[in-house]
């Protein structure tokens, strides 16, 4: 019997326990002589029995399925055939490895025949294991179902404990996002630590020669400054973009709020959306074959030769259009902020629209603006298919849009991609970029959501 | 001017309302004949006839809802900024038609300033609040005439003396009281003819209402003013003229001591003396 078979196996019990459970509590409601002498809804007892037999089931299905394998592998080691296996740790490893999938039935013929020797063992360590998990997890649902059938009473808060499991359900599924969030940050921490033991965090942040294929290993070697791809990724994504994208979503903005009629406005906040949810990848396609060319030529005939055809430009423009909604959103979420009365005031005062606008509207909700723009800035520099398409992997200090520059992202998917030896300061600087990225992004969101908030408040 | 029938106080309509749409003596300011407003397909106002006198405050009373503050916004057309809302009728200004096509609705609004409900000062400085129509009129010709139109309209508010060292504090840091005097002041700098109050007091405490009140009886003669209000107490005390309205239709309008002393209309009667409303 494999696992799959087992949960649906524990699921079913637990199934059985709902209605056992129910069935009691119903009798005790009928044995009863006065109303509500039965805490809870015989509907609460039978969940209070099903989740007493699950839950310890699952729990130590989970914990046996980490165990096990190991268990096994001990057990194994143990059989007369395993004495012929080479001691050295990786031939050793492979075979074992081996033996396991065929023994498993994921492969059916061995490389190494030593590994054919190592199979039987192994089925056999394997099924006795299996067989062990298998009868303790089903005397669990029995013991703790049981356990819980009997506590059935009258008196059994049996709803009151329900409602805290679904609390602490809830609270486990928040967590992980936490939990998650945190584990990528100590892991990008930890790589982190050791691309630093190789090279100095000092030459890493504030050098301006990017170029680490020329590093060979030994420590306090150059080639890893990272300005240049710093410069890169703020000339990209929060000057080029941004030009492109605060006016326009501005602009969208105001005009939806301020002047569209409502039939073009229901219409038209959809489609800015749906540009949202297009994958950037597309962009990427649409920057680097689309754009850059058509920037390259214009460049060329107004006298830039040396243009390239990978252009800070062409991936800054595409990324700002791919940021408009953003921008838009949150500038039209903060004009619709400001209380009508404000508008009205304005108005009643003889001046136009425009006027109300411009005077009135914007400067009230500036702060919202400004939270959404630094969103649109932090959601840019952590961009990454538009750049690796069309800006380019040559890292140049330069302020001219028409040249190739690079990107923190670009730089971490050119380091990651292909063969790569994971202790090499080559690809632990990968890490360490993620970890600079990573730390902006996040102080940009957490001041953004502060502006944000604020301005909430001042209104409210 | 028009080609409605002038009804003598007192005289029966069709409806069965009664109607004076005379302000008194004088020529009025404005006048409305038979002005209808309606929300999409809903009638707010139904055939509404008044006149609006220079010397008077005119006092708009009626139960909630019963369309006196949708009326008022006609007056300067604030009604405009509600899409669904459609206006029908004659609404003139020194005989002028303000809903005219030709008409301009920022010099309209100039003409015709508005005190809302709920103290709305711009977040900014009171002296770019009071600036602020004089600015966009261009109505000073330099930053000596704009700060002796901020100062005279601070002082007419009786604001001044409060704001006079702190002019470059946000208007949003007053007092409520103080921030409706500002919005006033702030009226009154465009130098308008007609001053339209939608319920002033009614989220200010009994002091500052009663500096409101004290105000509106200095500033009366320099602008024909309507105020709506709940307030029936403030009706007598700041009016001249009072119009009761009732579900959209104008019952009876006259003399305000008569409104409240010996009016014609039992629902005014019903109204006044509390028995709804």
């Amino acid at each position: 019997m494999n696992t799959t078979t087992l949960l649906i196996l524990v699921i079913g019990l637990g199934l059985l326990g709902w209605v056992v459970g129910r069935a009691k509590a119903a009798r005790l409601v009928a044995a009863s002589s006065s109303k509500g002498s039965v805490h809870s809804l015989p509907n609460y007892h039978g969940w209070y029995v099903a989740l007493w037999g699950v839950v310890p089931a699952i729990l130590f299905l989970s914990i046996w399925n980490i165990v096990s394998p190991a268990l096994i592998t001990d057990a194994a080691l143990t059989s007369p055939a395993a004495e012929a296996l080479p001691k050295d740790g990786f031939t050793r490893g492979s075979i074992l490895a081996e033996a396991r999938s065929i023994a498993n039935g994921d492969q059916t013929k061995a490389f190494n025949p030593l590994s054919t020797s190592m199979v039987e063992p192994y089925q056999a360590a394997t099924s006795y294991y299996q067989t062990i998990g298998m009868v303790a997890a089903l005397l669990l649902v029995f013991a703790c179902g049981a356990f819980a059938w009997l506590k059935i009473k009258p008196e059994l808060r049996a709803r009151t404990k329900i409602e805290r499991v679904t609390m602490m359900t809830l609270l486990l599924a928040s967590l992980i996002a936490i939990v998650t969030t945190i584990g990528i940050f100590v892991s990008l921490i930890f790589e982190s630590a050791r691309f630093f033991s190789m090279v100095s965090p000092i030459d890493f942040l504030f050098g301006t020669e990017w170029n680490p294929k020329a590093v060979a290993g030994p420590r306090g070697e150059s080639g890893f400054g990272a300005i240049p791809l710093f410069w890169g990724t703020v000339f990209i994504g929060a000057i080029i973009a941004m030009i492109v994208a605060i006016p326009l979503g501005l602009m969208s903005a105001i005009y939806l709020t301020q002047y569209a009629p409502p039939t073009f406005r229901a219409w038209m906040k959809p489609i800015l959306e749906v540009l949202a949810g297009v994958p950037t990848v597309v962009y990427g396609y649409f920057a680097a074959l689309t754009v850059a060319p058509a920037l390259r030529d214009f460049a060329v005939s107004i006298g830039i030769s040396n243009a390239s055809s990978e252009s800070a430009l062409a991936a800054g423009v595409v990324m700002g259009i791919m940021i408009i909604p953003f921008v838009s959103s949150m500038a039209d979420d903060s004009i619709a902020a400001v209380p009508s009365a404000m508008r009205d005031g304005s108005l009643a005062m003889g001046a136009t629209k425009s006027e109300t606008i411009k005077k009135v509207l914007i400067p009230a909700a500036l702060p919202g603006v400004v939270g959404g723009v630094l969103l649109a800035v932090s959601r840019a520099i952590g961009e990454t298919m538009i750049v690796v398409m069309a800006a380019g992997l040559a890292a140049n200090m330069t302020a001219n849009p028409f040249s190739s520059v690079t990107t923190v992202t670009t730089q971490i998917v050119q380091l990651l991609t292909g063969d790569q030896e994971f202790d090499s300061p080559k690809t632990l600087a990968a890490f360490a970029l993620g970890l600079v990225l990573f730390i902006v992004t996040l102080l940009l969101n957490l001041i953004a959501l502060r502006v944000v908030k604020k301005y909430r408040e001042a209104y409210e | 001017m028009n080609d409605i029938e002038h009804i003598e106080n007192g005289s029966e309509t069709a409806s069965g309302g009664v109607s004076s749409i005379s302000a008194g003596e004088g020529s009025p300011k404005m006048t409305t004949r038979n002005v209808e407003v309606y929300y999409g397909e809903k009638q707010a106002i139904n055939g509404v006839s008044i006149d609006i006198n220079m010397d008077n405050v005119t006092a708009f009373i009626g139960p909630s809802g019963c369309g006196k503050s949708t009326f008022l916004r006609c007056l300067n057309r604030m009604n405009d900024t509600i899409p669904i809302a459609k206006v029908t009728g004659d609404i003139e200004l020194d005989n002028e038609d303000i809903y005219a096509p030709d008409m301009d609705v920022v010099q309209l609004r100039a003409r015709v300033g508005m005190v809302f409900q709920k103290p709305n000062p711009f977040p900014k400085s009171i002296y770019d609040n009071i600036a602020y129509g004089p600015r966009i009129h261009g109505l000073a010709s330099g930053k000596d005439e704009l700060d002796h139109i901020v100062e005279t309209s601070l002082q007419r508010a009786g604001l001044w003396g409060e704001v006079q060292d702190r002019l470059d504090d946000s208007g949003t840091a007053l007092s409520g009281g103080q921030q409706q005097r500002l919005c006033i002041a702030r009226a009154i700098a465009v130098d308008p003819e007609v001053i339209l109050m939608d319920e002033p007091c009614s989220a200010l405490d009994p002091i500052a209402t009663a500096k409101i009140e004290e105000l509106i009886h200095e500033i009366r003669g320099k602008y024909a003013i309507v105020i709506v209000t709940h307030n029936m107490q403030q009706a007598a005390r700041v009016s001249q003229r009072t119009a009761f309205f009732h579900l959209g239709t104008l019952v009876e309008y006259g003399v305000t001591s008569d409104i409240f002393t010996n009016p014609t209309q039992e629902k005014t009667r019903d109204y006044i003396t509390g028995r709804y409303g």
